[in-house]
């Protein structure tokens, strides 16, 4: 078995006096593709805060490749972990690649000009997120969808061993949701890429996550495959609703089905 | 918007340095004594050469006018990479030293200064400048630790905070102000108000090694200044160490409107306007905006002084007036014309 590339262990933390994260404990793999589901307020987006080292912890530690995420500089940091954050509406109207380009920073030199490597590696980032027609245009003309690809590729500059990816399909239409979670997988299984990622699509991460940690105030309820974790009682005890899990006639994982609790007299 | 090519980049960056010359020269001929601009260049290459052809046109060209003019170079280049700087830390357009309070707390440390009656001379600056300096600095830090919630700081926090800060700074400015007797306030109140009238070379001297060191430290972080613009999330997650940069960076800022405001009082809307028109021209990336910033922020400085002069007959209005009278209705305008997308 291969060792976690990231480790976190009981962690704690918020803003002000308020603790989101309330003992947090979890593992990722080299090449594997964690998904994290559960409600809203739950923690989700904290929690890769935390990974990220900007919560100010109040317990319980991170470590990355068996160190302590703590004694790592930002920049070697960034080095290992590419961040895709909730997509927001561009201030300044760079251009695609010259975004893509800032991926390289964590490996430039303050005085050194970007060199051939680098072009190449944006290219290939370029390349894999399907955005080449779009390299030349500002981000403020961007669909969100495009703009959701364009920061994917920025992370993907940084040759990271670990992607931490918050809510990168919503706003995005069924195609694109799967181009991407496509894209997430391919990059875990070709480059070994350990990839973790929120959602809020529990049938999209039924289906593509092998591992599934389902999140209920600021604690992991339940950790394991998706069989394990999307069940009728864990769904209706996390998120106080009622649903159905059938098991999808494809694939075998399952998938959620919406219960209407509330049905108009005509169609009784 | 498509692509600003890198060519495009060039010939806006070489149009803005000619323009910058040739404004230079001609404004150097604007005056109560109108000079010819081969006299000028004569009076300039006389001066350099150290050939000492002394005429009547001498006095008035390098004595008044060129000191004036290297002023408003300096001062424009400071104050339009000044708000560059708080534009891209607090990736927000609307930033710029006046609204983070630098040039506020300037202003109330020179007054206070001005009111005891102090002087002395400090790091090339007379106690007036220099308490302009420190009151700048100490007013953008204060603001910027005031806005601090939980490690973060968040950018409505901030400015708002800056305006809170800004106002009491006024205030206090104000009754230092009332105090004095009013046979001062007229000069006190015109240098509020930003002028660059009776300024002589060693107000340039004074300014030029803090304009230098600015502009220096800001295209050395040229790239962390494109990467911040895009948020302090990404920021982190790209590398750059974010405490340790913004508060540098701030502190250059600071740094750059202190010091044109010790020499040249409150000059408003420069640092808003400038970055803004660059960025439409050249496009945001720091290695080009900052160097058009510096051109563009002196050209325009320097045709603003010219208006000063020129505006009533015979008599001079603060420069800070013109900038604050044409800058917001230029703001105005470009909030309406492009259906409030104006970044």
């Amino acid at each position: 078995m291969t060792k976690p590339v990231l480790l976190a262990d009981g962690l704690v933390g918020g803003y002000g006096g308020h603790n989101i994260l309330r003992g947090v404990s979890l593992s990722l793999y080299p090449g594997e593709f964690l998904g994290i589901v559960g409600p809203n307020g739950s923690g989700k987006s904290t929690l890769l805060r935390a990974l990220n080292g900007l919560l100010p912890l109040k317990g319980g530690s991170v470590m990355l490749a068996g160190r302590p995420l703590a004694e790592y500089t930002p920049r070697q940091q960034a080095a290992w972990i590419g961040t895709v954050p909730q997509i927001s509406v561009p201030v300044f109207a760079f251009t695609v690649r010259e975004v893509v380009e800032m991926g390289r920073h964590p490996h430039a030199s303050r005085l050194n000009r970007p060199g051939g490597r680098d072009a190449e590696i944006v290219d290939r980032a370029i390349k894999l997120t399907d955005i080449a027609h779009l390299q030349d245009r500002t981000i403020d003309n961007l669909s969100s969808g495009e703009l959701q690809r364009v920061t994917i590729a920025r992370a993907l500059a940084q040759e990271p061993r670990i992607l931490l990816l918050d809510e990168p399909t919503a706003h995005l239409d069924i195609g694109h949701q799967m181009d991407i979670f496509n894209l997430l997988t391919r990059l875990s299984i070709e480059q070994n890429l350990a990839v973790l990622c929120v959602s809020h699509d529990l049938n999209l991460a039924a289906e593509y996550c092998r591992r599934l940690l389902l999140f209920s105030v600021g604690r992991i309820y339940m950790e394991g495959s998706p069989r394990e974790v999307i069940t009728e009682e864990n769904l209706s005890a996390v998120y106080g609703t009622l649903v159905s899990v059938q098991s999808n006639p494809h694939s075998g994982q399952p998938m959620v089905l919406i219960n209407r609790a509330y049905t108009p007299e005509e169609e009784l | 918007m498509r692509k600003i090519s890198s060519k495009r980049r060039g010939l806006v960056l070489m149009a803005l340095l000619v323009l910058l010359f040739v404004s230079a020269v001609l404004s150097a001929g604007v005056g109560a004594a109108d000079v010819s601009p081969k006299e000028i260049i004569r009076v300039v290459l006389s001066h350099i050469t150290g050939s000492s052809i002394s005429g009547g046109s001498d006095a008035i060209i390098w004595n008044l006018r060129l000191p004036r003019i290297a002023l408003a170079l300096l001062v424009g280049a400071s104050l339009a990479t000044a708000g560059a700087l708080m534009q891209s830390l607090f990736h927000n357009p609307m930033a710029d030293p006046y609204v983070v309070g630098a040039s506020s707390g300037a202003a109330l440390g020179a007054v206070t200064v001005f009111a005891l009656g102090i002087e002395i001379s400090v790091l090339g600056l007379n106690a007036m400048c220099f308490a302009a300096l420190l009151g700048g600095l100490f007013v953008s830090l204060l603001v910027y630790w005031l806005s601090r919630r939980g490690g973060r700081v968040p950018v409505g926090t901030l400015l708002l905070t800056g305006i809170a800060v800004g106002g009491i700074m006024q205030a206090f400015t104000t009754f230092i102000l009332l105090q004095r007797p009013s046979s001062e306030l007229r000069e006190v109140v015109s240098w509020l108000m930003g002028s660059l009238a009776n300024r002589d070379w060693p107000h340039v001297i004074a300014l030029l090694p803090y304009t230098l060191l600015g502009l220096g430290v800001a295209m050395a972080w040229r790239k962390d200044l494109n990467i911040l613009a895009l948020g302090d999330e990404t920021a982190h997650s790209l590398g750059v160490p974010l405490e340790r940069t913004k508060v540098l960076l701030l502190l250059v800022a600071s740094t750059l409107a202190a010091a044109s405001v010790a020499v040249s009082g409150i000059i408003a809307f420069v640092g808003l306007i400038v970055p803004h028109l660059m960025r439409l021209l050249v496009g945001p990336n720091h290695r080009v905006l900052l160097p058009a910033c510096v051109l563009g922020g002196g050209l325009i400085l320097v045709w603003a002084d010219v208006l000063a002069r020129v505006i009533i007959p015979g008599g001079e209005v603060p420069i800070g007036i013109v900038t604050s009278v044409l800058g917001s209705l230029f703001f105005l305008y470009l909030l309406r014309s492009r259906d409030g997308k104006v970044f």
